[in-house]
């Protein structure tokens, strides 16, 4: 059930998926489901992630992204699944 | 399994339209806190709040962090002050102690304001609660957090008369007490009808006596959110307009719900309510009389403004009690003028009066809210305009209430700036007509019938 969805949003770029998988991988965090979609020049990714085989906790992924995130110029977001079911699923 | 879609539509809730969790707040109950001797019940209190919520706001920053929705106000209410404080205080200024103790202890806590500091006197008043009450001028210029409400109607019990005309002096010697500050105490203090013993939002919290020790209540907000997904049904008819909001509504309290829950299980405190209210800010876009505008109205205050709010409240209503089954508190749409930037153009442009807002309050909840009038406003006519909204508060077995701030030293035309989300406000005339032979009468107003309704 410890899901969180990372969002990945900005000018598109090469290597961005790459920058973040990477980090997920060495963290121990396993990707469930990735979408991307790139709308007039802009990239945005979607990411379904476990946090159920990591040690680092919350906090320390969300920031760890977002550093990530302003190294290549995109915004990186990290939450937690529950607000999206709790909004779009009865 | 979520859908990139669902999730840009949640984020640009909340990062374009202004979706946020308006507050957190943890109701207290001070009863077992009673003591005859001033100084152990202030330690009682400060002891009892500080153990209760020494972790509310690093827990309502956190909850925020992890989903990424703001968590905008995290707040304390607690028992009614004028039951807590009766065996030990014999005069006002012993009230003004403990008033000085809460706010010393919600500044500790780091809470944004603390509500409480309130007597229920719908049908009589004891000697605790008239010396309560004579000291709210004095408590709230002497604090900053603290919060003052007084419940002096009700559909059971009628309306205390006594109590209306007492609250219109007490209203203006709040005024004349901090007219440094363009007479923000009266920001803080709000006269209530009906008034729910559950209710989040400030400046009328309190725990009310049926409530547990302590419990967590949530208020949602997002204007912003219903009036974006307005603009995509314009010229539609009243169908779809109705569906739109009630969807709106629904996801909202959701993530209200989501967030209660959370923050009742860290905290180890039951979960009360969800209150569903649409509240306002000053920030651009997040604004109930823009909703309106969207309904289809020029400005609020046009004819067709009263069946507008009247169908957005229900809406809205039906919307969020689908989401969470424990709604209360007020739960509705918030009309406050100055909190609005909808509703401060309404005022400048002349669409809007305060005869009309009145007629606005019969359909949405709470009632005359964050109104600037002259300072020079007699306190009789005040008493007048506070039995004028409980009398509507109390024939439609609704919550109404009154927030009315004569700016000492200005008059119509010029503007009072309160800041951060209590915004500015154009000072809006008074019916100058005397209701002071009414007023003075002295007495209650007897309980309506529960039958015959027409």
């Amino acid at each position: 059930m410890n899901k969180i969805i990372i969002t990945v949003v900005g000018k598109d770029t090469v290597g961005i998926i790459a920058k973040v998988c990477t980090y997920l991988a060495d963290s121990g965090i396993n990707i469930l489901d990735i979408s991307q979609t790139i709308v007039s020049g802009y990239f945005n990714m979607m990411m379904i992630a476990s946090m159920e085989g990591t040690s680092k906790d919350f906090n320390t992924v969300a920031d760890d992204l977002e550093k990530i995130g302003k190294d290549i110029g995109v915004v990186i977001k990290c939450q937690r699944e529950e607000i999206f079911d709790s909004m779009h699923r009865i | 399994m979520i859908n990139t879609k669902e999730v840009i539509e949640t984020n640009e809730m909340i990062e374009k339209e202004n979706l946020d969790v308006r507050t957190i707040t943890m109701g207290i109950s001070l009863l077992d806190c009673i003591d005859s001797d001033l100084e152990t019940l202030k330690k009682n209190i400060y002891n009892k709040i500080y153990e209760s919520a020494k972790d509310l706001v690093r827990t309502g920053d956190q909850i925020s962090r992890e989903f990424g929705i703001p968590i905008v106000n995290k707040r304390v209410s607690v028992t009614p002050i004028a039951l807590v404080g009766g065996a030990a205080c014999k005069t006002k200024e012993d009230f003004a102690e403990i008033a000085k103790t809460l706010d010393e202890v919600a500044k500790k806590i780091g809470v944004n304001f603390i509500g409480g500091y309130s007597a229920l006197v719908s049908k009589g008043m004891t000697q605790a609660d008239r010396l309560l009450i004579e000291s709210i001028p004095l408590a709230l210029s002497q604090t900053d957090l603290v919060c003052s409400s007084i419940n002096v109607g009700s559909t059971k019990t009628g309306i205390n008369m006594d109590a209306v005309r007492l609250m219109g002096t007490i209203i203006k010697d709040t005024a004349e007490a901090t007219k440094e500050n363009d007479s923000l105490g009266c920001a803080k203090l709000v006269v209530f009808c009906n008034a729910p013993d559950d209710n989040p939002f400030m400046a009328g919290a309190f725990h009310g006596v049926t409530e547990a020790d302590r419990i967590i209540n949530v208020g949602v907000s997002g204007p912003g959110v219903v009036k974006t997904a307005l603009e995509k049904v314009r010229g539609e008819n009243f169908e779809i307009l109705c569906e739109t909001i009630k969807k709106t509504a629904f996801k909202v309290t959701r993530v209200g719900q989501l967030v209660a829950r959370e923050a009742s299980k860290r905290l180890g405190v039951p979960f009360g309510i969800i209150d569903l209210s649409l509240a306002p800010t000053p920030a651009i876009g997040d604004s109930v009389a823009d909703i309106l505008h969207e309904i289809g109205v020029e400005h609020a205050g046009a004819p067709g403004t009263t069946a507008a709010l009247a169908l957005l409240n229900d809406q809205v209503k039906k919307g969020g009690v689908m989401a969470s089954s424990y709604v209360g508190g007020l739960s509705g749409a918030f009309i406050p003028v100055s909190e609005d930037q909808g509703m401060i153009n309404a005022v400048e442009a002349g669409a809007l009066t305060l005869e009309k807002l009145e007629a606005m309050t019969c359909v949405c909840s709470v009632g005359l809210d964050m109104i600037a009038i002259p300072g020079d406003t007699k306190d009789t006519t005040i008493a007048g305009v506070i039995a004028d909204e409980m009398a509507i508060g109390m024939i439609n077995q609704k919550t109404t209430a009154v927030r009315l701030i004569p700016v000492i030293g200005k008059g119509v035309g010029e503007t009072v700036e309160f800041g951060g989300l209590l915004g500015y406000a154009p000072i809006m005339p008074v019916n100058g007509f005397s209701c002071d032979a009414f007023v003075n009468r002295g007495g209650r107003i007897p309980a309506p019938v529960h039958s015959f309704k027409n």
